[in-house]
């Protein structure tokens, strides 16, 4: 039979210890062996050296009031409030001073990367000198010396400069009027979703048109009237209702209205600026990668340098700008921790004083490290799912 | 990651790894003299109770303790490493051995007592909570801080007795909280905040130390919470806690008996029993300890009673100006009370 023929031809085989399939099966063993051992002896040493020295241990204390302050925070928070609600008031300052750094570290860096490649020459050199300047300079002494300048340089509350009706600096921070919730407000809302998906069928109407036809739309703007315009029609619709929340001083500050403290600005302004130094490179890089002959295969077509740059060069581009910005995201939103050493109320810095008001210091460690480990893995993964739609499709 | 995060990890594999440290009691005693020295936690830099000077040498209130401790068991008050630590990092740094012991102004409270690891020695210096303005803002009390920003320091009681203080009278606050307290105090100067608070006698030290022009701020006359502060160690470590606890009480008895670090040597002659007991002239006491019969004269020769301590780093005749209020002897109604050395 056939089987038995390519039996007698397969070469003998080898003795288990010189097999290298079971050799390296049975390395793996080993090796994770060793290391839930070495795991397993550490936690069960920390649990009893813990116990011994009295030191209370577990998850418990979450529930329990943590009757500290919290300067700034997106949901509402008081001192009767759990451990659990302070750390989500951190853990969502984080993502908000994260999220707003990205986009505009991501817009700042874009304008410096292509001023570098700039015609102009004091353009293109003001831009290297900003990039080399805050490059080489370590954030945390930008951000001392953001925080000094924002808190060290504008008047009390009392005396706060005015530059627009009702708008006020001081050394507390920027406020600003915020109009009240009225019922059109959620309506403004929806309809500005419908915008969004309206525009994106536009222009995808228009892209399968272009592609049969050859005919073009402007698209863009259409696009930019419908996200813009349905609200507006919806706000005019309801009778523009506009309540302002009108900042005014009330003892020793403003009340009313919204703002930004000098910590928070500090950190924002601080991470942005470095993080847009090393972004502007990768831009740079990215557009330098493309050879010179598609701008120039582009420009025999007839395309203004604006269609160039936005239809051959950045899409090309845009496959070697993906990766390392990836890691400028993940380091803008680690270095947000930064934000303990000016008093910004983020995740650590909320952490820290749990630990030190429970004394739980290794279930505070844990939950900081789970925290970023998610946050990280999450914008990897999108900016992965990014990555793969802007690669190169081999065929 | 923050000093203190990695602080918080060395603990995790401090403990982790420690094998599991001998079981008798006093291991801190034992490494202690092994080592010939101890580790002293004390404050970053508050005028008055821990401070270096332009050579580092740190001295004050605090660090005097150190130093009674340190001539007690080795008859040399120099033989002391100052590790200097901020709110946040204390207690990790005691609880992983970091330090032997902390001489720093932290307020004996029931959690750190039990679920944080520790024991305290007795109270060295009773305080209370208060605020501190600018004269220009015309408050005169603190009942007329409703809607202020009050700086504080993160991870002490004062930022939980501050919360409670406005949730108790009804009034909002913003805090700022920095860890650094150099950073902290330097931004209540600035006016960022409209008030700083925190254990009394050190707003009397900051205004001192750190103000352009001290006159420019009040100390508001409230006392919003007590303060008891006393040195810490790790809980479970009798022998040493003994040695600390005894040697604080034989610097307050120095006071009450009269015994002063320029008599010391005339009192070590003296026939009173109760002095030639604490002195080593009967022998005993110091065996008791596991310590040189010598402890208490060493301690109080090196740097004299609780009474001149405090006179020489926080009284009247100091830059700080404290009156001895409740720091005052029992017998000048005061609380400082040492139980009999026999």
């Amino acid at each position: 039979m056939a089987s038995e023929t390519a039996g007698a031809l397969r070469p003998k085989r080898p003795p288990p210890w010189n097999d290298p399939t079971i050799r390296g099966i049975a390395y793996q063993v080993l090796f994770v062996g060793a290391v839930l051992g070495v795991g397993a002896f550490l936690v069960h040493n920390t649990l009893q050296n813990l116990q011994r020295q009295n030191i209370a241990s577990g998850f418990g204390f979450l529930h329990r009031e943590a009757a500290f302050g919290i300067g700034e925070s997106l949901i509402d928070y008081s001192p009767a409030d759990t451990y659990f609600r302070a750390f989500l008031v951190g853990l969502t300052n984080t993502l908000y001073v994260a999220a707003l750094g990205i986009v505009l570290a991501t817009i700042l860096g874009t304008v410096m990367g292509l001023a570098r490649l700039s015609s102009n020459w004091l353009v293109r050199k003001l831009a290297q000198i900003y990039v080399e300047t805050f490059r080489n300079i370590p954030l945390a002494l930008q951000l001392f010396f953001w925080w000094g300048l924002l808190r060290g340089s504008a008047p009390p509350p009392r005396q706060a400069w005015q530059p627009l009706p009702d708008v006020f600096i001081s050394n507390r921070g920027i406020v600003f009027p915020m109009p009240l919730h009225d019922p059109a407000y959620p309506w403004m809302f929806l309809a500005f979703a419908v915008g969004l998906l309206a525009a994106w069928g536009v222009w995808h109407w228009a892209r399968t048109r272009q592609a049969r036809t050859g005919r073009q739309f402007p698209s863009g703007w259409a696009g930019f009237g419908l996200i813009l315009g349905l609200p507006l029609l919806v706000f005019l619709a309801f009778g523009a209702p506009l309540h302002l929340d009108v900042p005014s001083l009330k003892g020793f500050n403003f009340s009313g209205g919204t703002g930004m403290s000098p910590e928070f600005g500090a950190l924002l302004i601080g991470l942005v600026i470095y993080t847009a130094s090393f972004i502007a490179e990768i831009v740079r890089a990215g557009i330098l990668a493309v050879s010179w002959g598609q701008s120039e295969a582009a420009m025999a077509l007839g395309l203004t340098p604006g269609q160039r740059m936005r239809l051959v060069v950045l899409p090309q581009a845009l496959r070697v700008i993906i990766p390392p910005m990836t890691s400028q995201y993940l380091g803008l939103t680690k270095n947000s921790s930064l934000a303990v050493l000016i008093g910004f109320p983020d995740l650590v810095s909320v952490a820290n004083t749990t630990m030190n008001q429970t004394g739980q210091a290794i279930e505070g460690i844990a939950m900081i490290m789970a925290v970023y480990l998610a946050i990280s893995l999450t914008i990897s993964l999108f900016m992965n799912l990014y990555n793969r739609s802007v690669a190169l499709v081999e065929r | 990651m923050s000093v203190r995060a990695l602080r918080g990890l060395a603990l995790a594999l401090a403990i982790g790894f420690g094998i599991a440290a001998s079981a008798q009691a006093g291991p801190t005693l034992d490494k202690v003299k092994q080592a010939g020295g101890i580790v002293c936690g004390v404050q970053t830099g508050v005028a008055g109770f821990a401070q270096p000077d332009s050579q580092g040498k740190y001295s004050g209130f605090n660090v005097d303790i150190c130093r009674a401790i340190s001539a007690a068991l080795f008859g040399d008050p120099d033989k002391v490493k100052y590790v200097p630590l901020t709110a946040q990092q204390r207690f990790t740094a005691l609880q992983s051995g970091e330090v032997d012991l902390l001489s720093n102004n932290t307020t004996l409270t029931l959690q750190r007592d039990t679920e944080l690891g520790f024991d305290f020695a007795p109270v060295v210096f009773y305080d209370g909570q208060g605020f501190m303005v600018t004269k220009k803002l015309n408050v005169k009390g603190a009942k007329e801080l409703n809607g202020a920003t009050v700086c504080v320091a993160p991870g002490t009681t004062t930022e939980l007795n501050l919360a409670d203080y406005f949730r108790a009278n009804k009034m909002e606050f913003k805090p700022v909280v920095i860890e650094k307290l150099d950073e902290l105090v330097a931004a209540f100067f600035s006016g960022r905040c409209d008030a700083y608070t925190t254990d009394s006698s050190a707003l009397a030290a900051v205004r001192v130390g750190r103000a352009s022009n001290p006159d420019d701020y009040i100390i508001l006359p409230e006392r919003i919470s007590k303060e008891p502060l006393a040195p810490v160690v790790r809980h479970g470590d009798n022998q040493w806690r003994d040695v600390v606890t005894w040697v604080i009480y034989a610097l307050m008895e120095g006071e009450e008996k009269g015994i002063a670090q320029k008599n010391v040597d005339e009192m070590a002659k003296n026939e009173d029993p109760t002095i030639k007991r604490m002195l080593g002239g009967t022998p005993g006491m110091g065996k008791a300890l596991g310590l040189d019969e010598k402890w208490a004269y060493n301690a109080i020769k090196a740097v004299g009673n609780y009474g001149e301590i405090f006179d020489k780093h926080l009284g009247l005749s100091s830059p700080l100006k404290l009156e001895r209020g409740y720091n005052n002897l029992w017998t000048k109604g005061g609380l400082i009370y040492a139980p009999p050395i026999r």
